[in-house]
């Protein structure tokens, strides 16, 4: 169901000038960061452990027991990531947008929280709009004195450094994201022994932590962690964004309530149903690396457990519909070639297999399938990840290498007869001129 | 004026001062090199290598891994047009095959004028806007084949020269301060 659940990090959010520090300032902006500054680390450590905070990056891991992971060193860095590229996903792109000093002042608290030494926030670089406001938030933090030598009279100082990325989904991932932080290609690092925690930026003990999970900060030293825990239910505690997009009546990015709200209340009560009242054929449930979900899912909560029991995961909050006109190996084709061009090459199963699984996903859809095409793609799938099961085994580095055969498998399980038509037609079966399917 | 303007050096020295290592200023010191031609000249990448502390090729060698660095001249507009999925599901082929017959190029091609160039991107997170189009990664959308057509217009025509800057400008906004916190490997944690 849809609650009346506080906005925690979407408030400003609507406002034409949310981004300024004025419209900042007048809405509690900072105070946040000051009453941290007023408590140990341990206890602000302390609140986000009890707020349960799940990371808003996609792999929703608690931010507190990542924090707490992190190996003693003079010298710790804080790294927010604001390379959001998984397909279908815009909320983070949303804050730096729209609130970039929100992010700002949940970074300085993270690193208050943690004693990092210096902090970053990486935003992609195709975002040049949310890169200024981001740069000029910096800016005018220091000019504030929230961030500098001594922050807000206190003995804490921080610095922090907005960097832009160039354009690589495999930045996103956290290793590929520090290789690139370091003047690098992208390229993951193998865990073990490059576990951020342990090993990271510069080879120092690094917390990578996403723009929303930052976002939600403020919130929470305000108000507490219980509070934020009391929201949703279970492990999924607090708010969350979605992103809404596909075939909806009302595409759009939403901060509802986790675990209580369903995919129908916001697919069909946020988003206003699939375009012209047409059936649903599939939907995404987190993101191009998560498997699809159906009809029968629908009334499932926006609930980590949950979702990840039925086989997927809530990922990176984004929803994408496909309606009946959809053609399901060609929405398959676009995703595994979105893998296929961004695999980073390091590892065989990543790079070989999303090269030969595009190849076979096009030659289907255009017509010049082979019946046995159809085991040849379940086959090569499970080269890459074995088993097809859930959660996904890995055979790589990364985990971009196991989001691969999701797309098509999870399209192939349900709509193996829509895959065989294509080949025994020697064409895409949808009719031409109806559908816009590209 | 291939080699990095005397600003912008100035300026690269500061970017590099931002870091515990000199390397890690690689990817913003492109992108201020690609503001001033459009895309990344060899002696662009000789500067950004002695500001980095190493080779030209490696310079090159890691320039080239991202889709936003361009070591080839591109139009003044680099015309992107999503075609993953939310915007596939609302016709991006349709507006892509559309760009191309407009301006008579295929994706990655420039027009003769040197005006523009087609990239086929990935998801742009403005799938809230499909069809989304960025043009030198300022965003427009919902773009369809017509919107398409007053897009260019309004390009050709100098009308949106105060929302989309030439190619390689990415932040109009620079940071102003230095470091201030002690030396990074300090007391105070």
């Amino acid at each position: 169901m849809l609650t009346d659940h506080p906005r925690i990090v979407s408030a400003r959010v609507g406002a034409e000038d949310s981004h300024t520090l004025e419209r900042f300032l007048a809405t509690g902006g900072y105070e946040g960061l000051k009453k941290a500054l007023s408590m140990t680390p341990e206890a602000v450590r302390a609140e986000v452990d009890a707020a349960s905070l799940l990371g808003r990056g996609g792999a929703g891991f608690p931010a507190g027991r990542k924090w707490s992971m992190l190996r003693e060193a003079p010298t710790k860095y804080l790294v927010v990531n604001g390379d959001e590229s998984e397909p279908a996903t815009f909320k983070d792109h949303m804050l730096i947008e729209h609130d970039p000093h929100q992010i700002v002042e949940g970074t300085i608290i993270a690193a208050y929280a943690i004693g990092a030494a210096q902090a970053f926030i990486y935003c992609r670089g195709e975002f040049a709009l949310g890169l200024e406001r981001l740069t000029r938030a910096v800016n005018d933090a220091y000019d504030e004195g929230a961030l500098g030598r001594e922050i807000f009279g206190s003995d804490f100082s921080i610095d922090l450094v907005v960097h832009p990325g160039a354009g690589a989904y495999i930045c996103g991932d956290e290793t590929g994201l520090i290789e690139s932080l370091e003047g690098k290609r992208g390229f993951p690092r193998i865990k073990p022994p490059y576990f951020p925690a342990v090993i990271g930026l510069y080879g120092e003990p690094t917390v990578v932590n996403n723009v929303e999970t930052m976002s939600n900060l403020p919130w929470i030293v305000l108000n507490g962690g219980a509070a934020f825990a009391a929201l949703g239910q279970g492990s999924s505690t607090g708010t969350r964004l979605f992103a809404l997009s596909g075939h909806v009546e009302r595409p759009g990015w939403h901060e509802v309530e986790m675990s209580k709200t369903t995919f129908r209340d916001l697919i069909y009560g946020l988003g206003g149903g699939v375009r012209q009242g047409r059936d649903l054929k599939a939907f995404i449930p987190g993101g191009a690396s998560s498997p699809w979900f159906f009809e029968e899912h629908l009334d499932m909560g926006l609930d980590q457990d949950e979702v990840g029991k039925a086989g997927s995961m809530l990922g990176s909050g984004s929803v994408v519909v496909m309606d009946e006109t959809t053609c399901i190996v060609r929405a398959a084709w676009r995703i595994t070639r979105f893998f296929q061009r961004e695999s980073c090459g390091q590892c065989t199963p990543c790079r070989e297999g999303s090269g030969w699984a595009e190849k076979v996903l096009r030659r289907i859809e255009d017509g010049s399938g082979r019946e046995e095409d159809v085991e040849l793609l379940v086959d090569l799938c499970d080269n890459i990840s074995p088993g097809l099961g859930w959660p996904p085994k890995q055979t790589t580095i990364c985990p971009l290498g196991p989001s691969i055969p999701q797309a098509p498998v999870s399209a192939i399980r349900r709509y193996r007869d829509e895959f065989l038509l294509h080949v025994k037609e020697g064409a895409c079966p949808l009719p031409a001129g109806e559908v816009r399917h590209g | 004026m291939a080699h990095l303007s005397a600003d912008n050096q100035q300026r690269a020295e500061a970017i590099v001062a931002l870091y515990p290592e000199r390397r890690s200023a690689l990817v913003p010191l492109c992108h201020l090199a690609q503001a001033e031609e459009g895309h990344l000249t060899e002696e662009a990448m000789e500067d950004i290598a002695t500001l980095c502390g190493i080779s030209p090729a490696e310079v090159r060698g890691t320039a080239s891994f991202y889709d936003m660095l361009h070591l080839e001249p591109v139009g003044k507009y680099v015309l992107a047009v999503c075609t993953n999925i939310a915007c596939m599901l609302q016709g991006a082929y349709e507006v892509l095959e559309h760009a191309e017959a407009t301006l008579g190029i295929r994706t990655g091609q420039t027009t003769p004028d040197g005006m523009f160039t087609i990239e086929e991107a990935e998801c742009l997170a403005g799938c809230d806007q499909a069809v989304c189009v960025q043009v030198n990664h300022r965003f427009f959308g919902p773009v369809d084949e017509e919107g398409f057509d007053r897009l260019v217009d309004d390009l050709a025509a100098g009308r949106l020269e105060e929302t989309v800057p030439p190619h390689g400008v990415l932040s109009r906004v620079s940071r102003e301060v230095d470091l201030e916190a002690p030396a990074v490997g300090g007391e105070q944690v």
